[in-house]
């Protein structure tokens, strides 16, 4: 498979698969949770199959997931876990301490709702959960994105500059259980993209060392510091790479961002992962009627792009923000974030954000269409589209 | 300007001096005994707790030798991913990986990762150092606090004798998961210590020693008095010392010359105070028979 570079159709579960074996990790640690449970089992298939050289964790949590991959980057290992919702935010504690250790696992964050209610369907409450955990976040728009996002998050997490973990937020059952064609690197590609993993320290008795310190006040704010600082530099590794990634492959999905048809657009929807998509078709619908409407896709929502968005944008007249998930008792995560971004800012445009698409509720024409014409009338700060009255009767 | 870097043992040990045990402290002492019977081929992940604390305050360690310190309860987790990693990158042979914590961070909070990790047969020894309550946090009861024990949250009162259970059998759980060797040994028995800590690294798979160490503080006994506290608990009969493998007891320290009461272990510890005022003979019963139970049990002494 891996000789001739070809497209193939694959489940996004598979292809992630396929991206995360092409990049040779040595350690795998994951618990099964709905809907991650494909990638994880292809991946245990590759190794049961030779086709992987991977020791491969079947851990007892997804704390311990987390854990036994914090261990094995610091023994020097490439790294990789896979998780969504609950497990996610049961690893939240150890997702802190990783990246406060620098060290550069890589995740696949499948995004679900979470409880209560349960759900198993998609919206991304659950990764944004670990905004401020120093995990560099970015979110696939499809299947093809996905797969090359994987290959680019190692480089990204690896590279001395950055050595940060790296999540990368995939839309659950919407892209990890839907067959796409994507477009398949050979292993001889991918190794010449990504060089094995250089740690700049791990543990080994040829050079001891102390990893995970106590500190004291004098001590913990620059250490704080240097991770920020650590985000700081990812943005420059994020672009580089996924220009390093267009010669390599041919294929250009955004860095921080991506934008289409913003250039001359007096509208603009903002999103992140795959209702990107839907916003990409609709727009060009509306382009269609004469409209002028483009479509930001934040591509990383860690470190944040707050220059690129605001270049990318700040000519419309109304930006509307579409998000799967809430701040409660605030408003849309993203919104919240995009309005920081203009703050003190010449000419910003009016504003509006919706709330869309919680626990795997379809986003639909229709949804879009109506936001578009609510934020025309007048600005929201944090507007749900597609409620149900009759479900929201006061106890 | 703070460079961590290697530097030589002290005194050969290696775990140095110089960091902020208290005086007396059974788990720092168990500590440089366990490293070095081990030796310097090892990888140690740490639990959260009062070792961890004691020895790693940036920028000064006492680790001689490779460590790590992630979390309260993810450390037999840490040290599967080092052992795999280990194994994944063809270094299996450059060391021991080693986890080890407090009975908290293994018997209670990390005890589902201490299973876990067993359970999947990972080439680790796991050492508890069993200090028999929270002492990090301030001597909360733990899941391997003893029997009438008084601490800060299972304190003695006006109508409680302090904690109302008996102590989780750690090394019995553990040795019931298959595991090939269990060990419990004392800081009081050094010698005891070494022989099991070098015959556990010597085995292939998980291995599981628990330490009884002394804490002054929490149990409130003389700074100079920790092993002979140490012995008295294993005098007594409370604090059986054995090994199992595979399941099977193989070996028990013999009480000699014979069986001490356990007033002699209880008396010198604040912990214990309250079951020397009238109203508690009973109490004291209730523990004699634990330590008599205990000496049936593991035949520790046939008189």
């Amino acid at each position: 498979m891996d000789q001739v570079r070809k497209t193939v159709v694959l489940e996004g579960s598979r292809g992630v698969a396929e991206a995360v074996r092409l990049c040779r990790p040595n350690v795998i640690a994951a618990y099964p949770i709905t809907p991650q449970t494909h990638i994880v089992e292809n991946l245990s298939q590759m190794v049961a199959d030779g086709l992987l050289k991977a020791e491969n964790i079947r851990v007892e949590s997804e704390h311990s997931a987390a854990s036994a991959v914090l261990g094995a980057s610091a023994a020097g290992a490439r790294a990789y876990t896979a998780t969504t919702s609950q497990g996610f935010l049961l690893m939240l504690e150890v997702l802190y301490n990783m990246a406060g250790l620098r060290l550069p696992v890589v995740l696949t964050a499948v995004n679900r709702g979470i409880s209560a209610p349960l759900t198993i369907h998609n919206d991304i409450q659950d990764s944004l959960a670990a905004r401020d955990t120093g995990f560099v976040q970015l979110y696939a728009e499809d299947n093809q994105e996905a797969l090359d996002m994987h290959i680019q998050a190692f480089k990204i997490a690896e590279d001395h500059r950055v050595l940060l973990p790296v999540l990368i937020g995939m839309d659950g059952f919407i892209l990890t259980h839907s067959f796409e064609p994507v477009s398949l690197p050979t292993q001889e590609e991918v190794d010449e993209f990504l060089p094995p993993y250089k740690p700049v320290f791990y543990l080994t008795p040829k050079a001891p060392l102390t990893m995970g310190t106590k500190t004291d006040p004098e001590f913990y704010t620059e250490a704080r510091y240097m991770l920020h600082k650590a985000q700081q530099n990812a943005r420059q590794v994020i672009v580089e790479v996924a220009q390093e990634f267009k010669e390599k492959f041919g294929r250009f999905s955004g860095d921080l961002i991506d934008t289409y048809l913003t250039e001359d657009a007096e509208i603009i929807f903002v999103s992140m992962g795959s209702l990107v998509s839907n916003l990409r078709a609709i727009a060009q619908e509306l382009r269609q009627e004469g409209k002028k409407v483009g479509v930001l896709k934040i591509r990383a929502f860690r470190p944040f792009p707050f220059e690129e968005i605001v270049r990318a944008i700040s000519g419309a007249k109304i930006v509307i923000v579409m998000e799967k998930d809430i701040s409660l008792g605030a408003t849309g995560v993203l919104a919240q974030e995009i309005r920081a971004a203009f703050y003190g800012k010449a000419n910003v445009p009016r504003l509006s954000g919706f709330v869309v698409g919680l626990g795997g509720r379809d986003v639909t024409r229709e949804t879009v269409l109506k936001g578009l014409r609510l934020a025309q009338e007048s600005d929201h700060l944090c507007t749900f589209l597609d409620l149900n009255p009759e479900l929201l009767e006061e106890v | 300007m703070y460079q961590i870097g290697v530097s030589q043992p002290y005194n050969n040990n290696l775990f140095a001096p110089g960091h902020t045990a208290c005086a007396g402290c059974g788990q720092s002492l168990a500590a440089r005994l366990v490293l070095n019977a081990l030796g310097p081929n090892v990888i140690v992940a740490n639990a959260t707790g009062c070792l961890e604390v004691f020895s790693s305050n940036f920028p000064q360690s006492s680790w001689e030798v490779p460590w790590i310190h992630s979390l309260f309860e993810n450390t037999p987790a840490v040290a599967s991913g080092i052992e795999a990693a280990l194994k994944a990158l063809g270094r299996e042979d450059e060391a021991i990986v080693v986890a080890q914590g407090g009975d908290g961070g293994f018997a209670d909070i990390g005890f589902g990762a201490l299973s876990g990790a067993i359970e999947r047969g990972h080439n680790i020894l796991f050492i508890v150092y069993d200090n028999e309550a929270y002492m990090n946090t301030g001597v909360q009861r733990s899941g391997l606090t003893p029997f009438d024990a008084s601490t800060t949250t299972s304190p003695a009162g006006g109508c409680s004798f302090g904690n109302p259970t008996d102590k989780k059998p750690v090394a019995q759980i553990v040795a019931a998961h298959g595991a090939p060797y269990v060990a419990v040994t004392s800081v009081g028995y050094y010698r005891d210590l070494e022989r099991k800590v070098q015959k556990a690294a010597g085995i292939k798979g998980p291995k599981f020693l628990q330490i009884h160490v002394p804490c002054p503080l929490g149990w409130g006994h003389d700074t100079s008095l920790t092993i002979k506290i140490a012995r008295l608990a294993v005098q007594t009969g409370l604090y059986p010392l054995f090994e199992m493998e595979n399941g099977e007891i193989t070996s028990v320290v013999k009480i000699t010359p014979k069986p001490r009461p356990v007033e002699d272990y209880l008396k010198p510890q604040a912990r214990f105070r309250h079951l020397f005022k009238p109203g508690a003979e009973e109490e004291l019963k209730k523990i004699q028979a634990i330590a008599d139970e205990n000496i049936r049990r593991y035949k520790l002494y046939e008189g």
